[in-house]
């Protein structure tokens, strides 16, 4: 196909995991802690923030990898 | 159930979620200039992507709510639809049956089905299956709409109209890619999404050890789901309970769910439906597309722990501790809840917004699968066959557009009829499934047997689908009243009575495929042939050069990844026996 793969969708998907990963973790810094008791106790906006942030940045790694191999 | 809060952080997430999923949409756009790129994505995209496609365009309203509450009435037993139900007929359409759909060029099913057979067989399936994505589509839509408004509080129409059009402007805009990316974002929002929930909902009944020994107690209770005491690891071993249908919640035996389930059922579903098959067409080398169920079928074995798990713990908190889940209407536990109610327990603020969000965009990768699927069968095997053949790609490319919109347009209304009229539905449902059933033993023929014949296969469809409906007029689920359930045909004694009526679909599928795999094998025998050795060549795997993968590393080579994922599937069947 003329545009080989046209937009990488990993740039998206990195974008907006990383996004919503960063907004959770600052909320879950400075969010009410009688939140978490739903949650058992465990802040678990601040690390599965921290987890999809790290995931979104992943793939935004992979696909500026990317880029930077094709021509 | 009347309880979930949303709070601004979570509309905050719901918000991005749209606007990336638009955003997809219109940066695809301009990349969407022909025919083949809104229909078949330009054949141009990696395996990797197209088999999360394949996974997500599955995961619509049935899988997440639907395994959920059918977590919480069978338990474990529910993974055989994943095990049993999906992973061997994966395997088989990725090394067996793609190098024909891929290979023959054809751009849909039932395009596939006119260059092997003939007009008529292709006319029968196309016309069918539009139908019945329309009104699949309609029924998600249907379905969110009252979820959201139960859990919410939403508006009901808000919620079909603002869903409507959110998959309208993205597929209008980038067509099949559009919906490929947007069901590769979806799957990863889901997975993400619900991990959390799965954790802290293990977390809170002990372990997998604490929830069975809790759901010991809900299988010897006799207020369990199912309403009579079984033997105490019933909700939480798969196999061990199947040898007679009494024995386990379910209701079947293993000779039936692994004939009706297993073969006929799932085969017919993962290897002949459109919707699915179109998102490994439109992987960029044939290797890609055996590959693209392949690759989806990691991802499928491990779901079982996302959406069946989440309701097999609602159950036991149910059980043992008071009523967790809400009741419906008439006073019965409803366990389509199970999973919005357990979002709502466990999830604060924040991450139970990445739920709702997950909760969504699993229905609308389901609507969005049947749209493409739904306007690429209208274009190319209605419209440009039967209507105007001979236009310029321009021309289909604008009708492609159109019938999107109409595509939309009927699904919504399709939405309000299943609101007004929920027989009419149910009716639909069971018409489609005896137009389904016999459809593996056509494509198991015309791919394997060069001796099939047009008219073989279009009178072995009809009389299969046939079948299937004598089966349903003539059997009856205990319990149940005549018409809609089944035994329409007898009046006062049916033939058969089971034990539930997921047993009497699997043996209505059963002898649907037999009655279709005989009658076509009859009358192509009795018929002469209507295709030359020539024109099956690409089309019949006698009549097609073995594929040569010999560039290819051993993990790229489909084969070799088959073979794991069969390995895999039944280490998975052994642990949870």
């Amino acid at each position: 196909m003329s545009d080989g793969m046209k937009l990488d969708v990993r740039l998206p998907i990195g974008g907006m995991f990383a996004l919503i990963g960063a907004i959770i973790t600052v909320y879950g810094l400075f969010s009410d802690p009688a939140i978490y008791e739903r949650s058992l106790g465990i802040n678990v906006n601040f690390w599965w923030g921290l987890v999809l942030f790290a995931f979104g940045a992943f793939m935004l790694i992979m696909a500026w990898r990317g880029a930077k191999k094709r021509p | 159930m009347h309880g979930i809060q949303l709070g601004h952080i979570d509309y905050v997430l719901l918000f991005i979620y749209f606007a990336f999923v638009l955003g997809i949409g219109f940066a695809l756009k301009r990349y969407t200039k022909t025919s083949t790129d809104f229909f078949l994505s330009g054949r141009s995209i990696p395996a990797w992507i197209t088999g999360l496609a394949f996974i997500s365009a599955n995961l619509g309203a049935q899988e997440v709510i639907g395994m959920g509450a059918s977590g919480a009435k069978y338990g474990i037993m529910t993974s055989h639809f994943y095990w049993v139900g999906a992973i061997p007929a994966m395997v088989f359409v990725g090394v067996f049956m793609m190098p024909f759909y891929y290979g023959s060029k054809a751009r849909s099913v039932p395009e596939y089905l006119k260059l092997r057979f003939d007009e008529k067989t292709r006319a029968f399936n196309a016309v069918s299956f539009a139908i019945m994505t329309v009104f699949s589509s309609g029924i998600s839509m249907h379905v969110l709409a009252k979820l959201l408004e139960q859990i919410l509080g939403f508006n009901y129409h808000l919620c079909i109209v603002v869903s409507a059009a959110i998959v309208l402007i993205y597929i209008f805009l980038g067509g099949l890619t559009s919906a490929i990316y947007n069901e590769v974002l979806q799957f990863f929002l889901i997975v993400l999404g619900f991990c959390p929930l799965v954790f802290l909902g293990l977390k809170s009944v002990g372990g997998w050890d604490g929830l069975v020994a809790k759901l010991n107690t809900v299988a010897t209770s006799p207020t369990n789901p199912a309403g009579k005491a079984f033997a105490p690891g019933a909700w939480t071993e798969s196999w061990a309970h199947m040898n007679s249908a009494s024995a386990n919640p379910m209701g079947v035996e293993w000779f039936g769910m692994v004939m009706g389930l297993g073969f006929v059922l799932s085969f017919g579903y993962w290897c002949t439906d459109f919707l699915v098959v179109q998102r490994a067409m439109a992987a960029n080398s044939m290797s890609a597309a055996r590959r693209t169920p392949l690759i989806a079928a990691f991802p499928k074995m491990l779901f079982p722990a996302l959406v069946i798990l989440p309701g097999m713990i609602a159950i036991a908190l149910h059980q043992n501790g008071g009523s967790f889940l809400p009741t419906d209407a008439a006073g019965k536990v409803d366990y389509n809840m199970a999973v919005p109610a357990m979002l709502a327990k466990f999830l604060p603020p924040g991450l139970l917004g990445i739920g709702i969000t997950a909760l969504m965009a699993s229905f609308m990768s389901g609507m969005a699968g049947n749209v493409t699927a739904f306007n690429t069968v209208w274009t190319y095997d209605l419209y440009q066959s039967y209507i105007k053949p001979g236009q310029s790609d321009r021309h289909y490319l604008r009708m492609g557009h159109i019938i999107t919109v109409v595509g939309i347009l009927l699904s919504i209304a399709c939405a309000y009829v299943a609101s007004a009229f929920n027989n009419i539905m149910d009716m639909l449902q069971l018409v489609f499934g005896f137009v389904n059933a016999p459809l593996f033993a056509t494509f198991l023929l015309g791919m394997f047997w060069r001796r099939a014949t047009g008219h073989g296969a279009f009178f072995g469809l009809l009389s299969g689908t046939l079948a299937a409906a004598l089966h349903h007029g003539l059997t009856l689920p205990v319990g149940a009243t005549m018409g809609i359930k089944g035994g329409w045909l007898c009046a006062g004694h049916v033939l058969h009575t089971y034990p539930v009526d997921m047993a009497q679909n699997f043996w209505a599928a059963i002898y649907a495929w037999s009655t279709c795999f005989i009658v076509t094998i009859v009358v192509s025998l009795i018929t002469s042939k209507n295709k030359t050795d020539d024109e099956l060549r690409g089309l019949v795997y006698s009549l097609t050069p073995r594929i040569k993968e010999h560039g290819l590393v051993w993990y790229k080579q489909p084969a070799v990844l088959g073979i794991i994922v069969l390995i895999a599937a039944i280490a998975l069947n052994i642990i949870f026996w």
